[in-house]
């Protein structure tokens, strides 16, 4: 195999973009700012960063495709689609981030987020256990440390410790499962994996290294039962972290787990007529989607705070997502990456919104919302937006992602699996009703608590809130626009 | 027949009285009593000429009016006239104003009165001369609704419950009314009363409704016959009128009696006799003797009451249970070899007389009841009173009348429609006749006992002190009646003349098919 | 016709105008509010004055949306939507000028209202399927704002189990719609597809995926057991919301039944169609004998609102021509009358009372009091027990004599429903307006009492809603014609072929 090196850095271009972006906030910052006000500083990195973020999303829109570096990386559809996604949901955190300051350090909090993003990038494009690997362990330590940002509250401690220890695991796991794989194989390319280990679906250290993979692969999105990182996290986290986690983690992490199964392990995934217990990666998927749908849904229904609402109605929604990854087969991609993308822009939205109140005041449980509609109609306009897009409530995109994965799930009828499965989320479905308008009737029915003061949102916060909210009415609106690129 | 809609203005007419009424709140008192008579009297106004260019010799329906009106439910609007509406239509001509009167006599009414008022006298118009289910049922139904609020809202301390009452039992029975047009419409396709009578007498429609099997098609028969039943009354449906009767105001008591219960014998004799002649006749026994029971037990228990609007109210019934007694006996007798054509004959003028002739003597005795109660203060009980006659001679004179043509003196008109009922009862069912005439014997109990005790005698109670006599106003309303009531009882032939060849079509072509 | 689809977007605009117009000044968002829904229903009205009767849905827009799911914006109206569009445009003017009074948070009253209402009408101008479950959820939320935020009693609990109720039952349908969908490949979401789709699918799976989004619907629409939300949110809600969810949002239930339900699979409607007759019968019934006991007005007038519906589920059940041209004549009936009742009950009386409980307004002389009240309540009570001269009256007509050719025990049992109905509007015409006008002596003793009730007279704007909405109720009752040229014909269409029985109407 001949490296090429300089077809290795051309597509790569967009991760170079951040990193770079990251060491020159991190330099101004030591330099030029050093004196200035927190306020200043942390506006100069933004910039900073933003720039970096569109510059990687340009390189990336317009940059490679096809196999590079030997098929080390592959540029298809689904890749470069999730990378742009992956940077238009990290621009939107920086705006987020303006609301909500990490106290000393901004240009490191900065670097930080840019570093995730590179990780989550290439996460999406890799196609080698070890680039996979490696991808992996960058966005995850550097959401580690992004999570426990905030010194002035234990709980942001309490949320990157228990985030380490899990993804510590997790990594343990998935690092094994792989070498198992390459144990039996003998490659580390996904296309060649998939090609060795066809036919050999009894194998027992296959089925181990399945299991390993899927439990690391099950903790990354927060999917139950390997989920309990994620209400503690979502809670204690900054904001803006919570938002990076819960969005661009979620698209990238999905985006490597449909590439990982379909195309690494594709050829084992149990054939879809075959009753449950066949040799494959399907009925054990099956499972954890079931129960992150019940857990996800029932637990959000006694959840007072709003954070931790957010985050089991996550688990939920991984849940609906690993239907779309299991419907790949049959119906492509698509369905998985616009749900997966409008989740994130709901998300993202959802925690930027949560930032801005913060930053008016207490915002710990549902109660701390009430009255949002008079403290800040922007607010409110907008955390009604991704609250119902959450829900999933037509013309928003979060309705349509629900029906086009729906949809690729029951393509086999109730005779397939799959097809409970989406009776069930469909049911469930009606069931969070609840509590998200639990959530908007104390943002736009309730009345303010006497004394509270009205919320200023910064620009930058304004103007991502109100760019996530159009572009989920957008794609709600023209659901082609995304489905057909796939 | 085209041509000028008198029908048409008729039913209307008082209607467009109560739109006045309703729209010119600004009107004086005089203005407003005068119009509010004015649109009652249109009625009788335009159904003299009716009277005077009615073909007497025609049995079918004249001064028709049929326009297309509701396509996709096969309905016309369809007016007609025969002898039998003419009756009907004049006797609300005379009783409408003479309630009317009676309602100003005793200073109840007021603007909502009179539009109540007229939009009920109205709506009994229509009932008399709509031709098809749909626009008759509008005007059946919507008669209750203005009872109700007059009984309610102007009669005596048990009005509310009374009107209630009366208008849920008139409802039931309609709910039943309505389902059997919806299996009649069903099996035939139409709502037109001379359609279906026609598919009635040639036995097509009991075919068409014995497809349904099982007990559907005498379900359908019981749907009508209740929903008739009830407005009659027919014993054993006849609780809701005492309550009724008595608790409404004067006028509206006369109305009530007068005309809206004429409103279920015509039922019978327009829709329920001519749809279904099988199963009338096959159910005429057990109707003989409800009918007989409303006109003995009715007796008797007028006899028993003391307060004498209930005593009147109890009569009501009785009377009218003869009409029903006479017709029952017409069905029971159909088919049978031998049918004396005659007898048939008598019964069924008798019931057409019975109608009118107790319409006038009811109300006459309601307003003389109303008389004493005004100047009483408010007592009706028939110890209340003594001595009257020498109180008050005029007015003891025209109560006579009113009481002895009930009673069925010959030489009044009461006589000749209970003599031509009874005369043909006998010949086609004669022990009901026997038994009938248990009826006529309490009710002549009651009613000498009410002269008597009331008119005769020293004077006592509220005739002891102050006991005016008859004003104006009661002279305008008695007296015609009591006019009425002698022409008719000496010159019969007046009525029987409208509908004598109707009467003669319908005895002689008794058949079943 | 091709103005239809205007009455969806100029009621969205409508609405962010009067949401804008709101935070300067509450009259602006009022009259915009006005000019929306008058507008609207003037656009309904001239495209029936010019509509032309026929079988086919005609066709008023028709671009692809989702091309890769076979999904269409595509809107087409016949008769029948048409009866209902005029219908939607007649509540909501007359709904605006009831709510004339409203003063807090005006201009998202006006602007949810609004979008509601344009919610509705896209439902009822889809011929997309899905677009149709769009319009469907998209109704959902408004109303949860409307009751929560404006209502009254036990606002929020009544807000959020109708929402919650509403959304179950269109879980229901996308459930059904997404197999039959998927089972047809994934093509297309247009009615007679989806219909060809089900009909290849195995005898069972047809009568799961009917029961599904049949219930799903009827849900919305009321059937027992699943109506325990309607009342609740009805009481609750404010007036205006009151009219337009019990006079049209429960209708999209029923038209969801017929457009959607009834044509989709014919197999599994054979397999439901006595429970579902019973169902709505026992609805009638049980709705009318509960409002017969309740003391609270608006309950009253709630259960009846279920109790009415039942006629039309059923109408729909007998699935014979007449019956069903009855059952959709009914839902225009019935908006109009529910409209009429809410507006005397809510506004009139309410809002002047500030009670609706029997026991307290028995003991006001609200008939001299409030005669236009007294009258426009008298009339609508009338129209609401089914007596003839209104439009109650043919709709019943129809409906009992197609059922009667199905099943005559069916209108038996309908029959004491109407029994049951005359006798509860009369206790509630009897209490509420009457209770203290026993006799004559009231009638002339009443000046005195006068004195201590004084109630702000009746506006302009109620008296110009509530003669709209009587004049549609008289103009129906008298020439149903009006609407059944409309609906019979399309009856006839071939997609109903295959479901609906009975001789031509």
């Amino acid at each position: 195999m001949n490296p090429d090196y300089a077809g290795l850095f051309l597509a790569l271009r967009p991760e170079a973009a951040l990193v770079a972006g990251a060491l020159l906030a991190l330099a101004l910052d030591l330099s030029l700012f050093r004196r200035s006000r927190a306020g200043v500083r942390l506006g100069a990195a933004l910039w900073v960063g933003a720039l970096a973020v569109l510059a990687a999303g340009f390189c990336a829109a317009l940059g490679a495709r096809g196999p590079a570096f030997g098929g080390v990386l592959m540029f298809d559809t689904l890749a470069v689609a999730a990378r742009i996604g992956v940077l238009v949901l990290t621009l939107l955190t920086l705006g987020a981030a303006r609301a909500a300051p990490p106290g000393r350090q901004p240009a490191e909090y900065v670097a930080m987020m840019l570093f995730a993003a590179t990780g989550l990038v290439l996460m999406a494009a890799a196609q080698q256990l070890l680039l996979i690997f490696l991808a992996l362990e960058l966005a995850s330590l550097s959401l580690y440390v992004i999570s426990g940002f905030d010194r002035r509250r234990p709980e942001s401690a309490e949320a990157a410790l228990k985030y380490f220890v899990f993804g510590g695991m997790a990594s343990a796991f998935l690092l094994f499962g792989f070498s198992l794989l390459y144990g039996v194989t003998g490659s580390i390319d996904l296309p060649q994996i998939a090609a060795g280990i066809a036919g050999q679906g009894s194998n027992p250290l296959l089925l181990v290294a399945l299991v390993m993979v899927l439990v690391a692969f099950g903790f990354k999105v927060a999917a139950a039962p390997f989920h309990l990182w994620a209400p503690d996290v979502y809670q204690g986290a900054p904001a803006p972290s919570a938002a990076l986690v819960a969005s661009a983690s979620k698209l990238a992490g999905f985006t490597l787990f449909a590439r990982l199964l379909w195309v690494g392990l594709g050829t084992i995934h149990a054939s879809h007529e075959v009753p449950w217990f066949a040799p494959g990666w399907f009925p054990a998927v099956a499972i954890v989607a079931a129960a992150s749908l019940l857990l996800g849904n029932f637990a959000a229904l006694a959840q007072s705070s709003v954070r931790r609402l957010l985050a089991y109605s996550a688990i939920a929604h991984s849940g609906a997502l690993l239907l779309g990854v299991m419907a790949a087969g049959r119906s492509g991609l698509g369905p998985l990456f616009y749900y997966a993308a409008t989740y994130g822009l709901a998300t993202v939205g959802a925690f930027g919104a949560i930032a801005a109140a913060e930053s008016g005041g207490r915002c710990e449980s549902i109660a701390d919302l009430a009255g949002l509609h008079r403290r800040s109609p922007l607010l409110a306009g907008c955390l009604t937006v991704f609250i119902l897009s959450l829900a999933g409530i037509p013309p928003l995109a979060g309705f349509f992602g629900k029906f086009v994965v729906f949809s690729a799930a029951l393509q086999g009828g109730l005779s397939w699996p799959l097809g409970w499965l989406a009776m069930l989320a469909i049911a469930l479905g009606a069931l969070a009703l609840y509590y998200y308008l639990k959530v908007l009737k104390q943002v736009l029915v309730a009345a303010p608590v006497p004394g509270a003061a009205p919320i200023v949102v910064p620009r930058a916060t304004a103007l991502s809130l109100l760019v996530a909210a159009a572009l989920l009415v957008w794609f709600g609106l023209n659901p082609g626009q995304l489905l057909g690129l796939f | 027949m085209s041509g000028f809609p008198i029908l048409s203005l008729l039913v209307f007419a008082p209607w467009a009285g109560a739109l006045a009424l309703a729209v010119l709140p600004g009107l004086g008192s005089r203005a407003r009593t005068i119009l509010t008579l004015a649109a009652s009297l249109t009625t009788l106004a335009l159904a003299l000429p009716l009277l005077g260019s009615f073909e007497r010799a025609g049995t079918g329906y004249q001064f028709v009016e049929q326009h297309a009106w509701i396509s996709s439910l096969n309905v016309t609007y369809h007016l007609g006239l025969d002898g039998l509406s003419l009756l009907l239509v004049l006797l609300t001509g005379l009783l409408g104003p003479a309630g009317l009167l009676a309602s100003q006599a005793a200073g109840r009414e007021t603007r909502n009165f009179g539009i109540l008022y007229l939009l009920l006298q109205g709506a009994a118009l229509g009932v008399f001369l709509a031709l098809d289910f749909f626009h008759w049922f509008i005007f059946w139904e919507l008669s209750l609704i203005p009872a109700y609020f007059l009984i309610k809202c102007w009669g005596g301390p048990g009005a509310g419950r009374a009107a209630y009452q009366f208008v849920i039992y008139t409802m039931g029975g309609s709910a039943f009314l309505l389902l059997g047009f919806v299996a009649i419409f069903a099996a035939t396709g139409t709502l037109d009363f001379v359609e279906l009578a026609r598919l009635g007498a040639g036995g097509v429609l009991a075919a068409k409704l014995s497809a349904l099997g099982g007990f559907w098609p005498k379900a359908v028969f019981l749907g009508v016959f209740l929903g008739f039943a009830v407005k009659v009354p027919l014993y054993p449906f006849h609780t809701w009128l005492p309550g009724a009767y008595a608790e409404a105001p004067t006028g509206v008591s006369m109305f009530l009696t007068g005309v809206l219960s004429k409103m279920g014998v015509y039922g019978f004799l327009r829709i329920l006799w001519p749809l279904f002649p099988g199963p009338l006749h096959d159910a005429a026994l057990p109707l003989l003797w409800l009918a007989l029971g409303g006109a003995v037990l009715g007796a008797f228990a007028a006899m028993r009451q003391t307060d004498l609007k209930r005593m009147i109210a109890y009569s009501s019934v009785n009377h009218l249970s003869y009409c029903l007694l006479a017709l029952f006996a017409v069905s029971a007798a159909t088919g049978r070899p031998g049918l004396p054509a005659d007898a048939a004959a008598a019964a069924l003028s008798g019931t057409l007389l019975q109608m009118f002739n107790h319409g006038l003597s009811a109300a006459a005795l309601f307003y003389c009841v109303g008389v004493l109660e005004a100047r009483s203060g408010g007592l009706r009980g028939l110890g209340d009173f003594g001595g009257v006659r020498t109180a008050a001679p005029v007015f003891a004179g025209l109560c006579g009348i009113a009481m002895f043509s009930s009673l069925g003196l010959p030489g009044l008109n009461g006589f000749v429609g209970e003599f031509l009922i009874f005369r043909g009862v006998w010949g086609l069912a004669p022990w009901a006749a026997s038994v009938a005439c248990l009826g006529l014997f309490a009710t002549a109990l009651f009613l000498m006992t009410f002269w008597q005790r009331v008119f005769h005698g020293p004077r006592a109670g509220a005739a002891a002190g102050a006991f005016a006599d008859l004003r104006g106003i009661d002279i305008a309303v008695l007296g015609p009646l009591a006019a009425l009531m002698l022409i008719f009882g000496v010159l019969p032939q007046i009525l029987t003349g409208i509908f004598n060849p109707l009467i003669t079509a319908w005895a002689s072509h008794l058949s079943l098919p | 016709m091709s103005l239809l689809p205007w009455c969806i977007y100029l009621s969205l605009a409508g609405a962010l105008l009067s949401l804008a117009a709101g935070r300067r000044s509450a009259g602006a968002a009022r009259w915009i509010a006005l000019a929306t829904a008058a507008g609207s229903w003037g656009l309904t009205l001239l495209a029936a004055a010019r509509f032309t009767p026929g079988p086919g849905m005609q066709t008023l827009v028709d671009i692809p949306w989702i091309p890769t799911m076979g999904v269409r914006y595509h809107l087409a109206a016949d008769g029948i939507s048409l009866t209902l569009v005029v219908l939607t445009g007649l509540v909501a003017t007359s709904g605006v000028l009831f709510s004339w009074n409203i003063g807090e948070r005006t201009g998202e009253f006006f602007g949810l209202f609004l979008a509601l209402v344009a919610g509705v009408y896209g439902v009822f101008l889809s011929a997309d399927v899905l677009l149709l479950f769009v319009f469907y959820e998209v109704a959902i939320v408004p109303k949860y704002f409307l009751i929560a935020i404006w209502g009254s009693t036990n606002r929020e609990y009544a807000a959020m189990k109708l929402a919650l109720y509403s959304f179950a039952g269109s879980a229901m349908v996308l459930a059904g719609l997404l197999w039959v969908y998927a089972a047809g490949g994934g093509h297309s979401f247009g009615f007679a597809e989806l219909a060809q789709a089900a009909a290849l699918l195995p005898r069972a799976q047809q009568i799961v995926i009917f029961g599904l989004v049949f219930f799903g619907f009827a849900t919305l629409a009321g059937i027992f057991p699943l109506h325990t939300w309607a009342p609740t949110g009805h009481v609750a809600a404010p007036t205006a919301a009151s009219m337009l969810l019990a006079g049209v949002v429960m209708k999209l239930g029923a038209y969801g039944c017929l457009r959607v339900a009834l044509p989709l699979s014919p197999v599994g409607f054979a397999f439901w169609q006595t429970p579902i007759a019973w169902l709505a019968l026992i609805g009638i019934v049980y709705a009318g004998l509960v409002a017969l006991m309740r003391e609270d007005l608006k309950f009253v007038i709630g259960y009846s609102s279920v109790s009415h519906m039942g006629f039309v589920l059923l109408g729909l059940a007998a699935a014979d021509l007449r019956a069903v041209s009855g059952a959709v004549l009914q839902m225009f009936s019935h908006g109009v009358i529910a409209g009429l009742l809410f507006a005397v009950v809510g506004r009139m009386v309410y809002d002047r009372t500030h009670t609706r409980m029997l026991s307290d307004l028995r003991a006001m002389p609200l008939a001299r009091l409030l005669p236009f009240a007294a009258v426009v309540f008298v009339i609508a009570g009338m129209a609401s027990m089914g007596l003839p001269g209104f439009s109650g009256f043919p709709a019943e007509l129809s409906i009992l004599i197609g059922s009667w050719t199905v099943a005559p025990g069916w209108v038996a049992v309908a029959a004491v429903g109407v029994l049951v109905a005359a006798a509860f509007t009369l206790r509630a015409i009897r209490l509420s307006f009457f209770g203290s006008g026993e006799g004559a002596a009231s009638q002339e003793s009443g000046k005195a009492s006068d004195h201590a009730l004084q109630f702000p007279p009746i506006t302009l704007a109620e008296k110009a809603g509530a003669l709209l909405l009587v004049g549609a109720t008289v103009l129906v009752g008298l020439k149903p014609d009006l609407l059944l040229d409309w609906i019979n014909p399309a009856l006839q269409s071939p997609l109903f072929h295959a479901v609906l029985k009975g001789g031509a109407p």
